[in-house]
């Protein structure tokens, strides 16, 4: 099955990290892509910043979309960065998520959401 | 009691509740057998409710056939074939293949592991509490939707969406039914045993039958994993936890339905035999050399079990269990019961002061406020106390808790 990992973080908190720590977090995580290379599917992707997202929204009484500054929820937690595993069922997706090196810091999250499979199984 | 709930023609009898126990033997493993043959839970778990619905039905007027078991697996065969011609799939070949009435033989290579893996899908932690609970009396303990509702006072409807829910998500997310890996293993076993625990807990407090049989069944599955994983301490301990409590059945209310609490109970009808069983659980347990919450929780009620008199129970012993049980469980609620056996060891007062630590966290818990009553009660404020009952009152929904607190009440305003 495959599953889309959505990294989050709340940079409120990341500041509080210091820098040569993020340094080592950094080679955790090459690491940690390193181990688990043979699970990622299609295409991942580390985004840049919630301060450089744009969000088109729906525009109300059938207006035209509109343009905003910055991402699409208000909570403190920001997506940092997606991948795409191939695995055989939750429970591995579980292990795989539960090495992430970052987990180790508090704001820290992975969600894990199965893909739409319009192949025709279940 | 909700409408819905009890819309089938007639109250449960002594018969129905046999056809349950055999239900329950047999329709776990048939779960087990046809999802592994489908590749497919909630067809799987569908059919063999429907299965169970026609069962209790045709049984309850031809009486029960020679071989339940054959007779369920073949009625859930015929019922997930029809489901999957419904979704337009293909039916496996395994699952039509032996559809004759001799096909008794299919439940007949059980074993007691093949429910294992799917209780613990059914107890998976990407799911809710709520349906795990409900998943696990369904699909591994064979009760129908009506009969869950019934023992958890929800409405039948509101049941069945949880169900639907929980299957889903299962299918759909991919949760695997199968016993996690030696590392994955302690947590993963210890919610299994908490969803147990939790559905025990929702049944011993209620008088009615569908609370004695939830509990019946509670220990049943305890059992299972016990018999099924014999080298996991914590197993023998839930099992040996239950069996305590179960022991107390008879005299934890009395003819009119009210009550009765430990210290009042009449010892004479705790079942003898049932302690025994559980101290030989216990032992059990403990020569595996790995202690946890409920192995500790079973020796606290194995103190109260063994004590031949309330005067005669061994406080310092409890306490002492209880300070080890904090080490593994620090919740509030431990610690609650922790201050109500050390007022029995070193007075209300010292009780007092722990039980205020904890009344900002526990501030909804009618529990608290029904032990802050009694110790208030014990040190002389009585204002206090009242207030406290009040509060106590106010918070809890069982009817039998009620009358107690009422009574309490009442016995108050003569003081």
């Amino acid at each position: 099955m495959k599953y889309v990992l959505m990294y989050t973080n709340r940079p409120d908190l990341d500041a509080a990290v210091p820098e040569e720590r993020r340094a080592e977090v950094y080679q955790a995580i090459y690491g940690w892509f390193e181990k688990h290379g043979h699970v990622m599917a299609d295409g991942g992707a580390e985004l840049q910043g919630p301060e450089t997202a744009t969000t088109v929204k729906y525009g109300s009484n059938g207006g035209e979309p509109v343009v905003v500054d910055g991402p699409f929820s208000e909570a403190k937690e920001n997506v940092g960065g997606f991948s795409i595993i191939d695995v055989p069922d939750l429970d591995a997706a579980i292990a795989v998520v539960k090495e992430w090196p970052s987990l180790q810091y508090p704001g820290v999250a992975v969600e894990i959401r199965p893909i739409v499979d319009h192949s025709g199984g279940m | 009691m909700n409408a819905s709930i009890d819309s089938s023609d007639r109250q449960p009898s002594a018969e129905d509740a046999a056809l349950a126990r055999i239900v329950r033997r047999e329709a776990g493993p048939i779960v087990a057998q046809l999802q592994h043959r489908l590749g497919n839970f909630e067809v799987a778990e569908e059919a063999v409710q429907e299965a169970i619905v026609i069962a209790l039905r045709t049984w309850r007027r031809d009486g029960v056939p020679a071989n339940p078991g054959g007779w369920l697996s073949l009625a859930a065969r015929r019922r997930a074939i029809d489901l999957m011609r419904k979704r337009s799939r293909e039916v496996p070949l395994a699952v039509e293949w032996d559809t004759e009435p001799a096909a008794g033989t299919w439940s007949g290579q059980r074993t007691g592991d093949e429910r294992l893996p799917m209780l613990f899908g059914c107890c998976h932690p990407a799911l809710s509490v709520e349906a795990r609970l409900a998943l696990t009396l369904r699909a591994v303990v064979g009760m129908t939707t009506q009969q869950i509702a019934s023992a958890f006072l929800v409405p039948e409807a509101t049941m069945a969406q949880r169900l639907v829910r929980a299957k889903r998500k299962i299918t759909r997310a991919g949760i695997p039914f199968t016993i996690p890996a030696s590392a994955d293993l302690a947590p993963r076993l210890d919610d299994v045993l908490t969803v147990i625990y939790l559905s025990y807990n929702a049944g011993y407090l209620e008088p009615s039958v569908a609370g004695r049989e939830l509990s019946d069944d509670d220990i049943w599955l305890a059992e299972l994993v016990a018999r099924a994983m014999p080298r996991e301490a914590e197993g023998w301990g839930l099992l040996a936890l239950l069996t305590f409590l179960s022991s107390r059945t008879q005299s934890r209310f009395d003819d009119q339905g009210r009550l009765v609490l430990l210290e009042d109970q009449d010892r004479a009808r705790w079942d003898g035999v049932a302690i025994s069983r559980a101290d030989g659980y216990l032992a059990t347990a403990a020569a595996l050399g790995h202690p946890g919450r409920f192995q500790l929780q079973a020796a606290i009620a194995g103190c109260h079990g063994n004590a031949r008199s309330w005067a005669e129970t061994d406080w310092l012993q409890i306490v002492t269990l209880y300070d080890l049980l904090l080490r593994f469980d620090s919740s509030p609620v431990i610690r609650l019961n922790h201050a109500i056996a050390l007022s029995h060891l070193s007075g209300p007062e010292a009780a007092l002061a722990e039980v205020d630590q904890i009344a900002d966290r526990l501030s909804g818990y009618h529990l608290l406020h029904a032990t802050r009553a009694q110790l208030l009660t014990a040190l002389g404020d009585h204002a206090a106390a009242r207030a406290a009952n009040e509060r106590a009152l106010a918070l809890t929904h069982n009817p039998a808790e009620q009358q107690l607190l009422r009574a309490r009440l009442g016995s108050d305003l003569l003081n």
